[in-house]
């Protein structure tokens, strides 16, 4: 362990909330550079890309920090104010927040092919990078529904909910968009993209639909039997659940897709290797890996339905600030809860 | 000391000039185009953050006695137009009242309100230059009265980018147009040259000796001024040299003989061993002298003569005036004491374009043939007929023989050379005056006698 190593865990163990928001660590490899980077991926569903970098590069020991979003953005918010040692690289898929990062100058730029190759909307200013491509999907228990009841887009939900709310109540789950910020970011595109949102949050107020934190209880729920649906499940969380009774769909009329962005804090001590595990991470190689790890939904194609129109990319633009503003965030809050009601969030 | 540098040449100095002024041309549109580009850049992004503020002040409402601010997106895709540039909002109440704002924490130094409408400012935004905008809402609502200030920033790397784009746009055709006009230049100027350099390789491989003139044929009239100057000049020093190699070639062809001549007759003188055939040898001598000395005076005089009918200026001169000076300088007394020498000149002034030097000179010389040669009594006039301004001298004999005539306008008379009492000089310096002087020499046999006459063009008599 290097000085400044010692010096980071010190200044972390004096921060308590920091000390405590990280969930997970693993070490790659063993070379005699140390390699931190912080994100909000699995470390089990990301390992096989990471064991893959870490043998590309046998000069580095990398350590995986697991992190809740809201405590990542918290600490790499600090760390840039205050000035401390932050991590090598930051991937999160709070992707509002990292914009905010790059906006208040906590990024270093970086430039290679494989980045610039990157499309507009997954690229801002060279210093924040959408590294996987994961749709926001409605699952369902395919014992419970029929295949051909399955709602294919929102409306049909809307319709399916209204034509048999008895069916349905209780048995609807979603994101708690106060408790996850992967929710809120998904609630606030969707307050975007279409009316369908706010009739769409009175559908499951009045089917006292399940508003739920974590993704892993969502899925859990929809393979047990207790929900029939889940709306906007991030698909990567799906593929890597392993449960087999649970059906995904790619909403028709418009499907969400995340992809989940990757930075270079600007104080960052190997900034060189940040930048080979970016270009890494869009090789082809590692991007074939993503795939297997679900973390790139391949949904480019025709075989998944989807009109290229119906694919919304959450672009990594400035104009995602004003997810993380404090007024828009309390009224979007407020309408959910006001129109969700209270009784329905357990 | 440096050493001196070669001095460049004429294609290179127009040259430079030009590439000079299409510099200093660029460099002022350059700093045109600069200026225009940045301004152009700052109105469309300033109206851009403007916009986005208003967006932002409009969607302020009073919600519960409070300003809350409902962001629009729309503001935040319009401030994207500068796609990578860093965004600063913030939402200020009454009393600076923290609403919203990208970030509490940063602070931007915001200058003191203005005159209300929107004040622009500069600043920096985490460390980089920004520009910003603040515009202030006034609310007057029952629960809620007072200012709400929108400010909003952005970082200027899309504002360099059009500038440097629209700066570039109007460089480009510039360097292109640039480039073409040197290249223009660059024609004209070898174009133009092209007959100095041909006369610069003539000149550079003219034999020194050559003094024939320059071909100005197709030359612009400006070299056409100097090659004439040159040529005239070198056709003067050409007629000089000339002139010089006559006149040493005639003196040595006249001298030699009368030299010779002496010489044999003074060592007859020396070897004469009677008194009376000694006194003979030495008048024969004497004589013999005394040609040699009038021989040298008309070689000197012809010389003189050709040097200033070559070079002297042309002045008005009045024959009468030439013939009257010749009675008075009286030399005919001394060729032929007691001789009878009469004037016959008009009234009116008979003017010619001349040097009087070198008529008084072709005068006294036909005086001094008619003298010489002639039976008097010799009369000396002058008199205008027509066009012609006749100066004659005649006497009553019958003239030369016509081999003498005809010779005229030699350089010599080579027979005559021979002669002690030579007319061939005296009659050529008449000849080359007249040819000087655009004129001719009649020999004109009359009833009562001879009459040899310069006859020069007159010239038109001034008031």
């Amino acid at each position: 362990m290097t000085r400044a190593w010692k010096m980071l865990s010190l200044i972390a163990a004096l921060l308590p909330a920091a000390a405590t928001a990280q969930e997970a660590t693993v070490q790659y490899g063993s070379g005699p550079v140390p390699f931190l980077i912080r994100s909000t991926t699995d470390n089990s569903i990301i390992q096989p890309v990471m064991e893959r970098f870490a043998e590309l590069n046998p000069d580095l020991t990398i350590t995986y920090e697991q992190w809740g979003s809201n405590a990542l953005f918290a600490r790499s918010r600090a760390d840039c104010r205050d000035g401390n040692p932050p991590a090598d690289a930051v991937l999160s898929s709070a992707v509002q927040q990292m914009v905010w990062l790059v906006n208040a100058a906590c990024a270093q730029p970086h430039r290679s092919p494989a980045a610039l190759a990157l499309p507009p909307s997954r690229r801002w200013r060279d210093e924040l990078w959408g590294i996987t491509t994961e749709p926001a999907v409605i699952v369902y228990n395919k014992r419970l529904i029929d295949g051909a009841d399955v709602p294919r887009s929102r409306f049909s939900l809307l319709d399916a909910l209204r034509a048999n709310p008895g069916l349905y109540r209780g048995r609807i789950a979603t994101y708690d968009i106060a408790a996850s910020g992967l929710g809120y970011l998904f609630a606030y595109s969707d307050s975007l993209e279409a009316t369908t949102f706010g009739a769409l949050m009175e559908g499951f107020a009045r089917v006292d639909a399940v508003a739920t934190c974590c993704s892993a209880e969502i899925i859990a729920g929809v393979a047990e039997g207790r929900f029939l649906i889940a709306y906007n499940v991030l698909g990567s969380y799906v593929a890597n659940a392993s449960a087999p009774e649970v059906g995904t769909i790619l909403p028709e009329d418009y499907t969400l897709v995340l992809s989940r962005a990757f930075m270079i804090p600007k104080r960052a001590a190997q900034k060189g290797a940040s930048a080979e595990l970016l270009d890494f991470l869009l090789s082809a190689e590692a991007q074939n890996l993503l795939v297997e790890a679900g973390l790139v939904a391949v949904i480019e194609d025709t075989s998944s339905g989807l009109t290229a129109s119906a694919r919304r990319y959450i672009p990594l633009s400035p104009s995602l600030l004003v997810a993380l503003d404090a007024n828009r965030r309390a009224l979007l809050l407020k309408f959910w809860s006001d129109t969700f009601g209270q009784g329905a969030i357990p | 000391m440096a050493e001196p540098r070669p001095p460049l040449t004429l294609a290179a100095r127009v040259l430079g000039a030009v590439l000079l002024i299409l510099l200093l041309g660029g460099v002022l549109v350059s700093g045109s185009a600069w200026l225009n580009g940045q301004q152009a850049a700052r109105q469309a992004y300033d109206r851009i953050l403007l916009g986005a503020a208003r967006d932002i002040a409009e969607s302020v409402r009073i919600q519960e006695g409070l300003p809350v601010a409902d962001l629009p997106v729309s503001a935040f895709q319009l401030l994207a137009q500068a796609p990578d540039d860093r965004i600063y909002y913030a939402v200020h109440g009454p009393g600076q009242k923290f609403i919203t704002g990208v970030d509490p924490e940063s602070a931007v130094r915001v200058p003191e309100p203005g005159s209300g409408g929107p004040d622009y400012f500069e600043a920096k935004l985490n460390g980089e230059p920004a520009r910003f905008v603040r515009i202030t809402r006034r609310f007057a609502e029952r629960n809620f009265s007072g200012p709400v200030e929108v400010v909003v920033g952005q970082t200027l790397r899309a504002r360099k980018a059009m500038t440097a784009d629209l700066m570039l746009d109007a460089l480009l055709p510039m360097a292109v147009a640039g480039l073409a006009l040197m290249a223009i230049a660059w024609l004209v100027i070898r174009t133009a040259l092209r007959p100095l350099e041909a006369i610069t390789d003539d000149l550079a491989r003219r034999d020194p000796y050559d003094l024939t003139p320059i071909a100005t044929g197709r030359l612009p009239r400006e070299l056409q001024v100097v090659l004439g100057a040159m040529n005239r000049f070198m056709g003067r020093l050409d007629g000089q040299v000339e002139a010089m190699r006559n006149l040493i070639s005639d003196t040595a062809h006249q001298l030699r003989t009368p030299v010779a001549a002496m010489r044999v007759q003074a060592e007859t003188a020396v070897a004469e061993p009677g008194e009376a055939a000694r006194r003979h040898a030495l008048d024969r001598l004497l004589a013999r002298t005394r040609s040699l000395g009038r021989l040298l005076d008309q070689l000197l005089s012809r010389a003189l003569v050709v040097h200033r009918t070559d070079s002297a200026p042309r002045l008005a001169v009045d024959l009468r005036e030439v013939a009257l000076e010749i009675m008075e300088r009286n030399d005919h007394a001394l060729l032929a004491p007691g001789s009878d020498l009469r004037l016959e000149i008009g009234e009116d002034p008979v003017m010619v374009q001349a040097d009087a030097f070198s008529l008084g000179e072709a005068a006294g010389n036909l005086l001094g043939n008619a003298l010489r040669h002639g039976t008097p009594p010799v009369s000396i006039g002058a008199e205008q007929r027509g066009p012609d301004a006749i100066l004659w001298v005649r006497d009553a004999g019958p003239g030369p023989g016509p081999a003498v005539t005809e010779h005229l306008g030699r350089r010599f008379n080579r027979s005559a050379g021979t002669q002690e009492n030579s007319t061939g000089i005296g009659l050529s310096i008449v000849a080359s005056v007249a040819a000087a002087f655009g004129g001719r020499v009649d020999m004109v046999r009359e009833d009562d006698g001879f009459r040899a006459a310069l006859v020069l063009p007159a010239a038109e008599e001034k008031p």
